[in-house]
């Protein structure tokens, strides 16, 4: 049981999949209740990768390796670290609180519909479990379909636009990808007459400076799109406005950080030379804190409730990239803990507008106004979701960003000034929708008898609530999980980080790897 | 010694009637709300008399909150005899005011949301002067700022209200901004945010970079402590139920800025030119804030634009280096400011809403009680002798003429007029003939009990009260300088401030119209506040608004990056259709394509060759 632990948790959405396919179409409670069973499944069988991960070791814990297409050298490899902990975790949790969520605002094709999330709940946990570059690939496409599904069949008005764009957009991105892999690929077949796509064996790949900058532009451009950094974002507003508020959360929550994973999962360890590279680190540093800076702003303007929180996931996750390119212990730790937040904050905030999509089928902000008079619970949970977005100690947010910030001040100061301000704004746009949604009278007639939020409703709620509180109050328990694996990609990128002088660094010991599980 | 237990108890009352409170009855609300902050006041002075003398510090470590890298900070509380005045003045004040609320509460709606923020504010509150890092008290320092957020919006109906609450909490995170990167630049000098290290190695560090993180601090107290050019948020949230503008917006929160400049003196003491600023800043806004309060006609604004003066004498003791004089004033000016404005809305509470002063008038045998008990509030921030404000403003003013002379009659003539301006408004209210409809009504005992402790404080806190003696362990020393004569000039301002108020106001009614009239544009301008938030407007924000909407989003979003992803996409569509020529369906055109094709391939694929054996590498 236990060296197959994490293929159970990869294939247990699958598994509830294959029996949906089972269901008639005709029987919608049945799907909705497998479904949600299903997902709860992944969710308990997930539990075990917590209480079993052990804390401060080095590589990758629950291994499990089996060839798969000898003669390409792809294998399924797959295994996890404290990032993909984190990561899978996240999926896991808003994965289950998607479905859940779905429960009464889907009502056509409700197979289908179950099937692709559960498809999508497979597909992302493959990408931050692989270890293996093709299997990687695979699981990076595989999310693609079902999400473009989703969008395209159960969205909005505008849904093929935005699904198209969605596709093509991540598409031409990957293919960018696709190139860089192979070059890999070739240069490692070049070096060792063996072809795998094994992402350990690929690392000890060396490549002369010019050719890793060449295919960290390509990852570059995959990885950007998907994040999405500015100037690669127009896809998203266009996306989550078009989205079903499942897609919208799932989409913010966990699908927008397998381009950060990628950054640190590949681009970072694979291409040393390049992520050091200071022309490199200062384009991408300056691109996050456009992101950061631009993203609030033109968040501040938008008049649809949704595509106003879809421009802050683009400033948030400019905090999230500026974590990365910071190369130092805190911005990566930061940055990786800034990912986990932004899944539960905004996850929130885009369930907080598919309750009131619900009941009003309308996004536009003016057609709101004075909520908190007739929804008080919603009001109380909307304001704890604004407030875990804008960075309030003791919430979720704050932890996060003040861990990246503190790290970006030591790669560059000016950086960090800069990407304060963004903390200002995010204020600045968040009160204002509030301002605007929630409080004063209400003006639209049609919003008097709109009825508060139900059980089912709160209790989605209450686990990402907790979820917040327990981050911003007792981080200690992430940033140990994190502080191997991100001591791992500083000494690959910056060897001799540790012992050179940085004061106070906290050196980690190297942990035999005997005890591993296999 | 439990420390922790000091702010749980209001958070816990937070919790339990933010919860369940609104199925509560109110005297089940005010009774959580109120026993907390009893057994908070009730814990902390078990817990001084359990501590001793307390000449160094006592620390209390939780545990680790945030490690990461090389960061470390704990939940760690302390307790010195600074923090010792601060528990007091927070828990004590902040009791008499939530008793007050009772009263001036009664009759509002969404009562349990007023005392959950309320007691939501006291476990912030004492976070932040029991912190013992610089993050942790940013924790205390945030807070204050959602709560007063959340009470300035109280009534949550009201666009003023609700724009107030915005403006305050945005101006407040522009000045985050300063203490952030202050923060960062102290845990990258000195490898930690905790106090005791940071102030043990502060002395070794640069004099730039001290000037540097005091310069960067100050802009985060400028936010909080609203003084220029981030005051203008404290006028306007005045918009928020009266006792929390006492408590708030008056005795505790605002002095938050005082409070951390104080507590960072070993930074600021080697940083004398950040010092220098400080008492400048100070100053500038005493004397600024002051002149807007001469003319205002609602009596809260009269006391928010005193609030922000009096304020600024206490950057002026604390930036003179008379850290102790600082804090003395912080409490004598939490006793009679909250008086004032509670008195304030007593009178409000009288008069049923009504909050300008021209409505007013002959109320002193209405509401008598309220009366007497503003009274002994205004001789105190007039600088009367002997009472409580004349001691700490008199040792403000000694340390600026220390400084800087200039300072000093500066500081004279802002205390001059802030006679002036709060006799003005005593003798507006409650002398001369009645001028309002309402029949006034005195408040009710639950009210007047604390207007009764706070102005037995007023008038007595100065002299029982001996700051500077208690805190002599805590600061530098410094010489205490008695001079008689500058002691003299101020209380004269002060003296020559009452009688021109009384003058104008009470004994030739008719003056104040004409003198209003007489001066027109500098009358104008005083009453429209120098119109700075018309120029932040026009200079900030709107520049920002329309920039964000016509330039960023309809400019470079829609237009640049998605005319080109679409652009890219439409001529993917021309070569699509020109392409569809070549699927004829002929199947000789076909067969030539093929064989095209492979042509090319096998030329492709020996170039590869060359490439791969000979070039890549």
């Amino acid at each position: 049981m236990d060296q197959h632990l994490l293929s159970i948790v990869l294939l247990t959405p699958l598994a509830g999949l294959l029996v949906l396919l089972f269901i008639p179409s005709k029987s919608k409670d049945l799907i909705r209740i497998w479904a949600n069973l299903a997902a709860f499944a992944g969710f308990l069988v997930s539990l075990p990768l917590v209480s079993r991960f052990q804390v401060g070791l080095r590589g990758f814990q629950f291994e499990e390796r089996a060839n798969w297409i000898p003669s390409l050298g792809a294998h399924y490899h797959i295994g996890m670290d404290g990032i993909s902990l984190l990561l899978v975790m996240l999926t896991t949790v808003m994965g289950f609180i998607a479905i859940l969520c779905s429960w009464s605002a889907v009502q056509d094709r409700t197979k289908e519909y179950y099937a692709m999330f559960l498809l999508l709940q497979t597909g992302m946990i493959g990408v931050f479990v692989s270890l293996d570059f093709f299997l990687f690939y695979i699981f990076w496409e595989l999310v693609l379909v079902p999400m473009y599904f989703i969008i395209g069949v159960w969205g909005g008005p505008r849904k093929l636009y935005a699904a198209i764009k969605f596709f093509l957009y991540t598409l031409a991105g990957s293919v960018l990808m696709l190139l860089g892999i192979l070059t890999l690929y070739f240069q490692h077949f070049h070096q060792f007459g063996t072809y795998t796509f094994e992402i350990s064996e690929l690392m000890k790949t060396t490549m002369p400076l010019g050719l890793q900058q060449w295919v960290f532009w390509a990852f570059f451009l995959g990885f950007a799109i998907k994040v999405p950094m500015f100037p690669f974002h127009t896809w998203l507003p266009d996306a989550h406005v078009e989205a079903p508020t499942a897609g919208s959360v799932i989409l913010a929550a966990v699908l927008l950080k397998m381009g950060t994973y990628g950054f640190l999962r590949f681009s970072l360890p694979l291409l040393p030379k390049a992520s050091m590279d200071q022309t490199i680190v200062q384009i991408l540093a300056v691109l996050s804190i456009i992101g950061i800076i631009y993203g609030a702003l033109v968040c501040m303007m938008q008049k649809d409730w949704k595509k106003l929180i879809a421009y802050s996931s683009v400033s948030h996750l400019g905090f999230c990239t500026l974590g990365i390119f910071s190369m130092n212990p805190n911005g990566i730790a930061g940055s990786v803990l800034q990912q986990i937040n932004h899944g539960i904050s905004t996850g929130m905030l885009f369930m907080v507008i598919g309750v009131v999509y619900e009941r009003r089928h309308t996004r536009e902000i003016s057609e709101y106004g004075g909520l908190a008079h007739v929804m008080p619970k919603f009001a109380v949970i909307f304001a704890i979701a604004m407030l875990s977005s804008a960075g309030l100690p003791l919430l979720n947010g704050f932890v996060g960003e003040f861990t990246i910030l503190l790290g970006a001040f030591e790669a560059n100061r000016i950086w960090a000034a800069f990407a304060v301000t963004g903390v200002i704004l995010g204020a600045a746009y968040l009160l204002w929708l509030y301002q605007r949604t929630m409080l004063g009278q209400v003006t639209n007639g049609k919003n008097l008898l709109i009825p508060d939020m139900s059980f089912r409703e709160v209790a989605m709620f209450v686990p990402l609530i907790a979820w917040a509180i327990w981050i911003g109050v007792y981080p200690k328990p992430y940033f140990d999980i994190l502080r191997q694996p991100v001591a791992e990609i500083v000494e690959r990128v910056r060897p001799g980080y540790y012992s050179g002088g940085v004061q106070n660094a906290a050196i980690p010991r190297p942990v035999a790897r005997a005890g591993v599980a296999r | 010694m439990q420390l922790w237990l000091i702010p749980i108890l209001p958070l816990a009352g937070f919790v339990i009637n933010g919860l369940v409170g609104r199925r509560f009855s109110r005297g089940l609300v005010s009774a959580i709300a109120i026993g907390s902050v009893v057994l908070s006041f009730a814990w902390v002075l078990k817990a001084i008399f359990g501590l001793g003398d307390l000449n160094s510090r006592y620390v209390e470590h939780y545990y680790t909150w945030i490690a990461s890298g090389s960061v470390n900070i704990g939940v760690d509380f302390a307790v010195d005899r600074l923090t010792v005045v601060m528990l007091l003045v927070v828990t004590g004040i902040g009791l008499l005011i939530h008793i007050y609320s009772i009263g001036y509460m009664a009759h509002e709606g969404g009562y349990y949301r007023f005392f959950a923020y309320m007691n939501l504010f006291m476990f912030f509150m004492l976070v932040l002067v029991l912190a013992s890092n610089f993050l942790l008290l940013f924790v205390g320092w945030e807070g204050v700022g959602l709560c007063s957020y959340l009470l300035i919006g109280f009534y949550f109906d009201k666009q003023f209200a609700t724009n107030a609450g915005n403006k305050a909490f945005i101006v407040n995170r522009i000045g985050d901004f300063g203490f952030s990167l202050a923060m960062f630049l102290i845990f990258k000098n000195f490898g930690s945010l905790d106090f005791t290290k940071v102030f043990q190695h502060a002395p070794g560090a640069s004099e730039a970079m001290l000037t540097t993180i005091g310069l960067l601090l100050l802009v985060g107290a400028c936010g909080k402590s609203a003084q220029l050019p981030l005051y203008v948020w404290l006028p306007d949230a005045m918009a928020g139920p009266t006792p929390v503008s006492a408590l708030i917006h008056a005795a505790t929160m605002v002095t938050a800025g005082v409070y951390m400049v104080a507590r960072s003196w070993p930074i600021f003491i080697h940083a004398p030119s950040a010092m220098n600023v400080v008492a400048t800043v100070g100053i500038a806004t005493a004397f600024f804030a002051a002149t807007i309060g001469l003319v205002q006609n609602d009596i809260k604004k009269v006391f928010a634009y005193s609030t922000v003066s009096q304020l600024g004498y206490m950057f002026v003791g604390v930036g003179c280096g008379a850290f102790s004089a600082g804090i003395w004033h912080l409490m004598t000016h939490a006793f009679f400011k909250a008086l004032l404005f509670l008195g304030a809305g007593s009178v409000i509470h009288a008069l049923s809403g009504e909050q300008d002063l021209r409505n007013m008038g002959g109320l002193r045998k209405k509401i008598r009680w309220t009366f007497l008990t503003m009274m002994c509030a205004a001789v105190a921030i007039a600088g009367v002798p002997p009472f409580s404000g004349f001691y700490s403003k008199d040792a403000i003013l000694l340390a600026a003429h220390e400084h800087a002379p200039w300072m000093y009659w500066v500081g004279v003539v802002t205390a001059g007029m802030t006679a002036f301006y709060v006799f003005r408004a005593m003798f507006l209210a409650f002398f001369g003939e009645y001028r309002g409809k309402e029949h006034p009504h005195e408040s009710p005992p639950v009210m007047l009990a604390p207007l009764a402790i706070l102005a037995v404080l007023s008038l007595v806190g100065g002299f029982l009260f001996n700051i500077p003696a208690f805190l002599s362990g805590v600061f530098p020393a410094r010489e205490a300088v008695e001079d008689s004569s500058l002691m003299l000039i101020s209380v004269g301002a002060g003296a020559i401030g009452i009688l021109l108020a009384w003058f104008v106001y009470v004994a030739k009614p008719a003056m104040a119209d004409s003198l209003a009239s007489g001066f027109g544009w500098i009358y104008k301008t005083l009453y429209n506040k120098y119109f700075v938030d018309e120029i932040y407007d026009a200079a900030v924000v709107d520049p920002l608004v329309s920039g964000s909407r016509t330039v960023l989003w309809k400019g470079v979003d829609a237009g640049l990056i998605d005319g080109s992803v679409n652009g890219v996409g439409a001529r993917a569509q021309d070569v699509g259709s020109l392409l569809r020529l070549l699927q004829s369906g002929n199947v000789r055109s076909y067969a030539t394509w093929v064989l095209f094709g492979s042509v090319v391939a096998i030329v492709a694929m020996a170039l590869a060759g060359i490439g791969s054996t000979g070039g890549l590498r």
